[in-house]
């Protein structure tokens, strides 16, 4: 797939709000499905990560009850088609259905895409470029009237119109061969997008893709493919009123900035959902709740969900650790994300690998992790790209050294090698708003200057990080970016949803705008079209493993840290857990006691 | 000092300290200077005098601190992440990690002795707070004696400009002059913490100097009808001569006083620039710096109370200094 500046740049948006991008899944890969259950059964029992790792805290299958959850900020939109937040993705599957949907079940084998309003996952033909899904028999919109294939189609059309909807994911933009000049059903009122999709009947829906792409049926899960039925369609006032496909539907209009609630869709037949267990008769939500209020509330029973599942907010850490009643009701999972830093090789002396690899073994990967929050609330201490909630993820460990802490020995060794034994001055470019990330180039500058590399702090605006300073090539080549701290979290949990943007280097523009800032290997390359061709997931998960160990043995890449969050269940929660996919709690699952 | 001095000195107000002072020491009652008079009654002030004694210290303490707490070992870049709890990233031990080896405690998540990021971040703060007022007062005094001396066309369009400059957002001009400014970092020859505090230093002190400026003009303006200025005019001295021979040494005391009541706001104005990470780069230690590090840990509270107690008192001394220099200069404003 071609990356366009607007799919970087809403991810780019997405990272800039410190939040996970989207959620995902992979094929398949479960560390811990098979325990899975196995908590179920045993009374609640509040225990640290009671339900992360594949276990099902509190399992239940009763109905009824208010549950409530509490936002620190606003959703971008509440219109699938205007929503890019893994969080709005999560908490969407309450009120709108797609054509494949992630399983609703813990640990890594919530990864799975399983079908949704289609019957089955995807036909491929043509070689993975046209994809077809046919629809269930009795879906029906919150009105009444049924879902036919036109109202998915529809769906995807709107979300094509990026003017009106800034928000959302563009892999379908990218990918369907939409007519020359299409600008969406607004503002191309009637044009012929058969080359794109097509609906022969009302049950079966096709698309027709540019090049073959094997993992369509994870775009088929992305909020675009949810239905909308045209003649309710208020353009960029639906979002006041998302019209239902699944199991709950809005109480009255939920405007921008104000609280809202959920109640039953009558007309949702559950017979037609195998993945939505729909167990609070009521879902209330409070927005703008400000964040460490929403903590306190979440503690004393107050709230029950901190719906962006991004963790507890850093004072909060301190009151909850200490108290075993309250650690106890923690839960620790791992996301798709890791922290990172970019060596830029159009920076000297990092043209040199040897100099690369002084950073690399001179680093203090302790420091990285204290920066980011330490092991609970930080993550663990990376050794390469791949975080372990992606299948296909391997620890490779090309730089080793006692407890993370930098071998300094290999690094004046390295620092040698590439000629400059007593160092060198350079750069360090952060997020200015970010303290975390001004904590790294802090712990950076100290432990790098152990070896003699002396690093100068520049911060730089979050919201043009990319376009204007790190991610602009010229820039930082003319200022001498020798280390710029990134950050990347996966649209859905493959190689290619988390590496491609990370490491293509047909991404990096000269005009900027890139989160690549370092890596350009044609080797790495020329592997991701052959990854991208193959459609045996053994072997492509394989793909993306070498590609892993290639970026690493160039070292282009300091990486730091795979992120952790820090949740804490709300109390009279039942059926809570994570998912590999939603790296929170999975709230299609949530009932309340 | 001239003429002026000796009319005032001559005056009933002098008089009678004159008096007191001549009675203990049973001396001669002589004539004193308006600067002697202003000094006897200073040091009669304690609260000033008390004020003037923390503004000494504080200035020894930026001169020569870094220098001692390298010495004792408080370093104010050093990491102590031995000593960070690495759950809740908060320091060890009970009041955020003090000891005798971390006096303040220590900066949660890096462990940085606090103590040693104080003393270190005097030496920005009153840097910048003390060359900003430097620059404030010598446009201002040029601009108001100019405006006040010469009147006409120059005082309008003067005092024109000084209306401008008073409703200029400068905060936003000076986050937006830092941004724009560090764009360009890579092609101009002056660069890192020089170049930002030389930028603090421009910012503060060019947009500041209307306050004193406006109070320098309407100072001349009452001295130049004054009979002194007359008789030195009609003796034949040239405008030069008369402004800096009959009118600045006239001027020296509400420069010196509102001089001293610039700098706690300026130093306000480093620590706001500070806080909102516009200010001098990490990791040098700034007041400000610190208590916006500090706001994400605000269950920590020593956290943020050493610099915020660093500011009030620095801030606290110097208009208690100024307050009572004024009242010294002239009593009848009390």
């Amino acid at each position: 797939m071609k990356k366009k500046s607007t799919l970087a740049a809403a991810a780019v948006a997405a990272l800039a709000l410190g939040l996970s991008a989207c959620g995902g899944g992979g094929g398949g890969g479960g560390q811990a499905s098979q325990s899975a259950g196995q908590g179920a059964g045993a009374a609640a029992q509040d225990a640290f990560d009671a339900a992360n790792g594949g276990k099902i805290f509190n399992p239940s299958t009763k109905k009824g009850g208010t549950l409530k959850f509490a936002n620190s900020g606003d959703w971008d939109s509440l219109d699938p088609a205007n929503t890019y937040y893994g969080y709005a993705w999560n908490f969407g599957r309450l009120y709108w259905r797609t054509l494949t949907v992630f399983k609703t079940a813990p640990g890594g084998e919530g990864n799975k895409v399983v079908p949704d309003l289609a019957e089955d996952l995807g036909k491929p033909s043509d070689n993975g470029k046209t994809w077809t899904y046919t629809l269930r028999s009795g879906l029906k919109f919150e009105d009444g009237t049924p879902i036919t294939s036109k109202d998915v189609a529809y769906g995807v059309e709107r979300s094509f119109d990026k003017e009106t909807y800034p928000n959302g994911p563009t892999y379908l933009n990218e990918l369907l061969a939409w007519p020359k000049d299409y600008k969406g059903p607004y503002k191309s009122k009637g044009a012929d997008v058969s080359s794109a999709i097509e609906t022969p009947d009302d049950k079966t829906i096709v698309f027709h893709l540019k090049q073959p792409f094997a993992g369509f049926d994870y775009l088929a899960q992305m909020s675009p493919t949810a239905p909308v039925p045209q003649a309710k369609d208020t353009g960029a006032k639906y979002r006041d009123h998302v019209v239902s496909s699944g199991p709950y539907k809005f109480e009255g209009d939920a405007p921008a900035g104000k609280n809202f609630a959920l109640v039953r869709n009558e007309n949702w037949d559950p017979a037609t959902d195998p993945n939505r267990p729909a167990l609070p008769d009521r879902i209330e939500v409070q927005v703008n709740v400000e964040a460490n209020d929403l903590d306190n509330r979440l503690i004393n029973g107050d709230i029950q969900v901190d719906v962006a599942g991004t963790g507890l907010q850093p004072a909060s850490l301190s009151k909850v650790l200490p108290d075993p009643a309250l650690k106890a009701r923690a839960d620790n999972p791992t996301l798709s994300r890791l922290w990172y830093t970019s060596i830029p090789t159009t920076v000297p002396p990092f043209d040199n690998i040897d100099c690369r690899k002084a950073v690399m073994y001179g680093a203090d990967l302790t420091g990285y992790q204290t920066a980011y929050g330490g092991p609970l609330s930080g993550g663990d201490i990376a050794t390469n790209l791949l975080p372990p909630t992606i299948p296909g993820h391997q620890k490779i460990d090309l730089y080793p050294s006692e407890g993370g802490k930098g071998d300094i020995a290999k690094a004046k060794a390295a620092l040698a090698a590439c000629g400059q034994p007593n160092g060198f001055e350079t750069n360090i470019a952060y997020r200015a708003e970010r303290p975390k990330e001004k904590a790294t180039a802090e712990s950076l500058q100290q432990s790098l200057a152990r070896v003699g590399i002396k690093l100068t702090l520049q911060p730089y605006p979050q919201g043009e990080y990319f376009a204007s300073f790190a991610g602009n090539p010229p820039f930082v080549k003319k200022n001498k970016i020798g280390l710029a701290v990134n950050g990347w979290g996966s649209d859905w949990n493959d190689g290619y949803g988390f590496l491609q943007q990370m490491v293509d280097s047909r991404v990096i523009r000269e005009t900027g705008g890139s989160s690549n800032v370092s890596v350009r290997i044609p080797d790495v390359d020329k592997l991701i079209d052959q990854a991208n061709m193959e459609t045996d997931t053994a072997k492509r998960e394989a793909l993306w493993g070498q590609i892993d160990k290639r970026v690493m043995e160039e070292a282009v890449i300091l990486p730091g840290v795979w992120a952790k969050s820090l949740l804490l269940r709300g109390k009279g929660l039942t059926n809570v857990f994570i998912s590999d996919s939603q790296q929170m709690y999975d709230y299609v699952a949530l009932g309340v006691q | 000092m001239t003429v002026p001095m000796d009319v005032s000195g001559s005056q009933t107000e002098a008089a009678p300290e004159a008096v007191l002072e001549g009675v203990g020491g049973a001396k001669a009652i002589q004539g004193r200077s308006l600067g002697q008079i202003a000094w006897m009654r200073l040091k009669r002030d304690k609260v000033a005098m008390a004020g003037a004694c923390v503004v000494l210290f504080l200035i020894v303490v930026a001169i020569v601190g870094p220098f001692i707490t390298k010495a004792l070992g408080f370093d104010p870049l050093t990491f102590h992440q031995d000593l960070i709890d690495q759950s809740t990233l908060a320091p060890k031990g009970a009041f955020g990690g003090m000891s005798a080896q971390h006096p303040f405690g220590l900066e949660p998540v890096n462990g940085r002795d606090i103590f040693g990021r104080i003393v270190a971040g005097a030496w920005v703060s009153l840097l910048i707070a003390f060359l900003a007022t430097v620059v404030s007062v010598i446009i201002g005094t040029v601009l108001g004696v100019v405006a006040g001396y010469f009147g006409g066309w120059v005082d309008t369009l003067i005092s024109r400009a000084m209306d401008v400059f008073l409703a200029f957002p400068l905060l936003v001009f000076a986050i937006a002059l830092v941004g724009v400014v560090s764009q360009f970092e890579s092609e101009l020859s002056f660069k890192g913490d020089g170049l930002r505090i030389g930028l603090l230093i421009f910012v503060i002190g060019f947009f500041n100097w209307p306050y004193i400026g406006r109070i320098i003009r309407g100072q001349t303006l009452s001295l130049r009808e004054r009979e002194f200025v007359d008789a030195a005019r009609s003796l034949g001295a040239r405008p030069l001569y008369v402004v800096f021979r009959e009118l600045l040494p006239n001027l020296i005391a509400p420069i010196l006083v509102y001089s001293t009541l610039l700098i706690p706001s300026n130093i306000l104005f480093e620590a706001a620039l500070s806080f909102l990470g516009v200010g001098i780069r990490p990791p040098t230690p700034t007041w400000g710096g610190m208590l916006s590090d500090a706001v994400r840990f605000y269950t920590m509270p020593h956290f943020a109370l050493f610099p915020g107690l660093a500011i009030f008192i620095t801030v606290l001394a110097f208009n208690l200094f100024g307050d009572g220099l004024r009242d010294a200069f002239d009593p009848r404003a009390r």
